[in-house]
């Protein structure tokens, strides 16, 4: 059961062979049995999940279930839950319970799915390792030597050591598909603005998006279902119709024009990793598909305009913990002045104080010009080589991330290192485009590949029945860990 | 050496809204504290602004009213600091594009006119309030202020004397609450002021260093506020000094003002497009809406005061202050005739404006309604009643005894127009005073007004003066 597809846990469901309290029990139990290994989850609460399996169970009975009805779905620590605590990966959110719903919760709430507990996550969104995490790294279920990617972590290795059929996770930079690709699952970032970030709460907002991890394309298309929708609490939440990105799934893919980024295959790929990526390519070809070399020249500028654009908003947007109305305060302080910087040298981690203070020297008189603005200026460039390359192409396709998962500390000392690990994965936030990463073998250590696969704007549809049918001729996707 | 004062105004009008600029929460004065503020307001984790159109509409009405270009394309950005009563750490403001571009106001000084440049006028949200009173030692925060709309109308340093710049102000608040936009409380802080103010040799080009002032939430402390300023600023610069380029706070209380902080400490506030709200694009259609929904402004009403109404320029000036009273005054002349209008001009702005102010009643709830006050104008013009007894019927009016008509009435007080009537008092008159009657026909002709005394005395005043006047002049002519 805990190796089952969405679709069939809901058959399950529907067809009363199991109830969603046993459903969820069955993770919970997993849950408890596993997380003191791999610290997958930062709060769980089997009372509030149960009584929500209880009501879906209730709801099945009435027969108004839905695709989702019942199903435990772990829940990225960075959406607020109503009553559950949230804290986003921080000592300065630690006592933290939120007081209301984020829209992607409500959306699963109405949707009958059970809330299954809040997943670790590098504090704030800020990391590609989940080293950053107040509550401690997450285990590669894979490897316990090794990190699961960031910043979804918990999520990623939750989904990955079958301890949710399902979760959910936030892409600032790649942190859907990093983790994805470094812990063999499948997930999702769709393009800016369709997934409500009312509740989600902000690292760099005119990046960050909120996405489906789990096990298959397959699953990520229902979860999409439901988590995608216009909200009018967020602005730059697109007004379109709703679509059923389920819909596609079955096409066929003969004629697909994949682009293939020759800077995507250049140096600092390593080989292992490419050769699990040309091996996936083959498998299209094989499938009708047909490749071009694309070129995104400003893929190497993509790094130092994220890391402009992304800490300017967040050292504005971390603002707001400072101590006064909720969250941590430090213990002693002798006036207001003193109270904000200690509140804020204790609360946040090293990470997130790094980008805080060059977020604030980048916007700062003098140096905004030569900075903010001149990261924006590049940042429209970075999106119109995806906007020329897509002229020739139906989607491009690449590595998700140069290496497979590397070892837990290995570069929590270089953060430069750390930043271009995400090379392939940025340029894709910057432009707003949609992102998906899929397993695709294994490299040399053992450790899994993600493949990289961006759509055009609002082209999830494709992207997923492009990862589909790859997933229907392959089993890559269905591996799972020996975890104990 | 003659100086020169230069002032420029930076003027925070409360918009109307009910509720607030970035959230659904309510608007409304003197609730308890932190009952108005949701979880937008005190900027919870994961919470977004969202744009109240209402504010939107209300800014282009403003910025159609003082002929300014409407952006069509404006953005808000983020004014970053920490303060307690400012929830996220910044506050959402517009920098580089303002939705309201270049305007001008006419201001009247006196009998001079003069046009004074607006620069631009921003869409911002309020911040909280700091309480430090009652709290021993500690500071209260109540952020039910937290977020309300909040136009910022800057004008160029346009103002010569502080004079013109509460000419200014005024007729920005005037103009504010034609528009609807804004209520203008000033008590409530709905309408509020700071005052750019700095001195220059009579006849030089180059401005001096300017302070700004901040706390001018009445006409009054804006004018004294500037007053001591420049008094302060020519002292130091008579006694060989420099002005110092900082924002200074008016203390009402001692009537000075003092340095809050200098330029050196000004903060860096790190503005940067705010990224949670696209910029902002209004439509041409939108906007030629609002056109149509602009009221006459009170310049183009004053105008039209004087001449469809042939009122004096002051008279005009008085009547158009508010919109309230022009279209009381209005009311009253719709009833009773454009030929009467002077008449009502001069009941509007004396006796009802007189008891209005003694009794601190705003002239939408005066007990003496226009239709009412039109009543009683109305029989001044025909001769019912004579401007004097009009007074004694008013009064009664006010203390709610009726309308005119019913007060002439019960008490008498129609005038006596019958000349039959009129001739047969001074008929009597003449023959009980046969010695004063002969010392006015020997050319003592002040004993005209004894004559009229005794008239009005027969007749309590009832007497139409004019009537009686005539009659007499013939009678005692013999």
């Amino acid at each position: 059961m805990i190796n089952n597809s969405l679709k069939e846990l809901s058959a399950a469901l529907a067809a009363k062979k199991i109830s969603s309290r046993e459903l969820t029990q069955a993770f919970l139990d997993r849950i408890a049995q596993l997380n003191p290994v791999l610290n997958a989850f930062i709060t769980v609460d089997a009372e509030k999940s149960l009584a929500q399996a209880d009501a879906a169970d209730k709801r099945i009975g009435q027969g108004q279930a839905g695709p989702l009805t019942g199903i435990p779905i772990a829940q990225k620590d960075i959406f607020c839950a109503k009553g559950w605590r949230t804290t986003c990966g921080s000592k300065i959110l630690a006592n933290f319970t939120a007081p209301y719903d984020a829209q992607v919760i409500e959306r699963f709430d109405a949707a009958g799915a059970v809330n299954l507990g809040k997943t670790n996550m590098d504090e704030f969104a800020m990391g590609s390792s989940n080293e950053t995490s107040h509550f401690g790294p997450v285990k590669n279920p894979w490897d316990p030597l090794a990190v699961p990617g960031g910043s979804s972590g918990g999520s990623a290795a939750a989904v990955a050591a079958r301890l949710a059929p399902a979760a959910t996770g936030t892409d600032t930079g790649g942190s859907i598909r990093q983790p994805a690709a470094l812990t063999g699952i499948s997930g999702i970032k769709p393009t800016y603005g369709v997934v409500s970030r009312y509740g989600m709460i902000a690292f760099a907002s005119s990046l960050d998006q909120g996405g489906p991890m789990a096990k298959s394309a397959e699953d990520c298309a229902l979860l999409l279902n439901t988590m995608a929708g216009f909200d009018t609490r967020d602005s730059t939440s697109l007004d379109r119709p709703p679509e059923d990105y389920t819909r596609d799934l079955a096409q066929p893919l003969k004629g697909l024009k994949i682009g293939l980024p020759k800077e995507y295959f250049a140096e600092g790929l390593a080989p292992d990793v490419a050769q699990a990526v040309e091996t996936a390519l083959a498998e299209y070809k094989k499938l009708g598909a047909q490749t071009v070399e694309v070129s995104l020249p400003n893929t190497q500028l993509s790094i130092p305009v994220y890391y402009v654009l992304a800490p300017a908003e967040a050292s504005s947007n971390l603002s707001r913990y400072d101590g006064v109305r909720y969250g941590y305060r430090a213990p002693e302080y002798t006036d207001l002045m003193d109270m904000y910087k200690k509140t804020r040298a204790q609360g946040f981690g090293a990470e997130v104080k790094r980008r805080i203070l060059i977020g604030t020297y980048v916007l700062s008189a003098g140096y905004y010009d030569a900075y903010y603005l001149k990261a924006q200026k590049l940042r429209r460039l970075i999106a119109q080589d995806f906007t020329e390359a897509f002229k020739q192409c139906d989607v491009i396709m690449g590595p998700t991330a140069p290496t497979t998962a590397f070892n837990l500390g290995e570069k929590s000392d270089d953060p430069v290192s750390m930043y271009l690990s995400d090379i392939y994965t940025i340029a894709v936030n910057l432009a707003g485009l949609p992102g998906m990463s899929i397993p695709a073998g294994f490299g040399a250590n053992g450790r899994p590949v993600g493949l990289q696969i961006i759509g055009n704007y609002f082209a999830e549809a494709k992207m997923l029945n492009v990862a589909h049918q790859y997933q229907l001729a392959t089993d890559w996707h269905l591996r799972a860990p020996q975890v104990v | 050496m003659e100086w020169e004062t230069v002032i420029g105004l930076e003027i925070h009008a409360q918009l109307s809204t009910t509720s607030k600029i970035f959230s659904g929460a309510a608007t409304a004065y003197g609730a308890a504290p932190n009952t108005q503020a949701c979880a937008v307001d005190i900027a919870l984790p994961g919470v977004l602004p969202v744009m109240n159109k209402g504010a939107v509409e209300r800014a282009i009405k403003f910025g159609l009213a003082i002929g300014a270009n409407i952006n069509r394309e404006s953005v808000f950005a983020r004014k970053n600091y920490f303060y307690p009563d400012l929830p996220k750490g910044y506050q959402i403001s517009q920098y580089e594009l303002p939705i309201v571009g270049k305007g001008d106001i006419t201001i009247q000084v006196g009998d001079q006119e003069k046009v004074v440049g607006i620069t631009r006028a921003h869409l911002e949200e309020d911040a909280g309030k700091s309480l430090h009173e009652d709290f021993h030692g500690m500071t209260g925060v109540d952020l039910n202020r937290a977020s309300t709309p909040l136009l910022e109308i800057v004008s160029e340093p346009d103002m010569r004397s502080s004079a013109e710049a509460v000419a200014y102000a005024k007729t920005m608040h005037s103009l504010v609450q034609y528009l609807d936009i804004c209520d203008g409380n000033m008590q409530e802080g709905s309408f509020r002021c700071d005052a750019n103010v700095s001195v220059r040799p009579k006849g030089t080009e180059k401005f001096g260093t300017r302070c700004e002032i901040k706390n001018l939430n009445s006409f009054r402390f804006l004018e004294r506020a500037i007053e001591y300023e420049v008094v302060r600023q020519i002292d130091i610069l008579e006694s060989g000094g420099k002005i110092a380029q900082e924002t200074r706070l008016y203390d009402s209380d001692k009537d000075e003002t003092r340095a809050m902080r200098s330029k050196e400490e000004a903060f860096d506030y790190r503005y940067f497009p705010d990224p949670d709200l696209l910029p902002m694009k209004l439509s041409a259609e939108m906007i030629a809406e609002i056109q149509k929904t602009l009221p006459e402004l009170p310049d183009a009403k004053r105008r039209r005061f004087i001449q469809q109404y042939g009122l004096s320029s002051y008279d005009a000036a008085v009547l158009t202050a508010t919109k309230a009273m022009a279209a009381y005054f209005e009311n009253v002349v719709n009833s009773v005739g454009a030929p009467n209008a002077k008449t009502a001009a001069n009941w509007v702005m004396g006796d009802l404006a007189g008891v209005l102010k003694r009794d601190s009643l705003e002239i939408t709830h005066s007990p003496v309604p226009a239709d009412k006050l039109a009543g009683l104008v109305a029989r001044i013009a025909d001769n019912t009643i004579s401007g004097k007894i009009a007074k004694e019927v008013f009064e009664a009016m006010w203390n709610g005894e009726g309308d005119a008509d019913a007060i002439i009435e019960s008490k008498g007080l129609k005038q006596i127009t019958d000349s039959g009537a009129i001739e047969k008092i001074i008929d009597g008159i003449i023959a009980a005073n046969p010695e004063q009657l002969a010392q006015y026909r020997s050319g003592k002709d002040k004993l005209f007004s004894f004559f009229v005394g005794q008239a009005m005395k027969a007749t309590q005043g009832k007497a139409n003066p004019q009537q009686l006047h005539d009659l007499l002049k013939k009678k005692l002519a013999g």
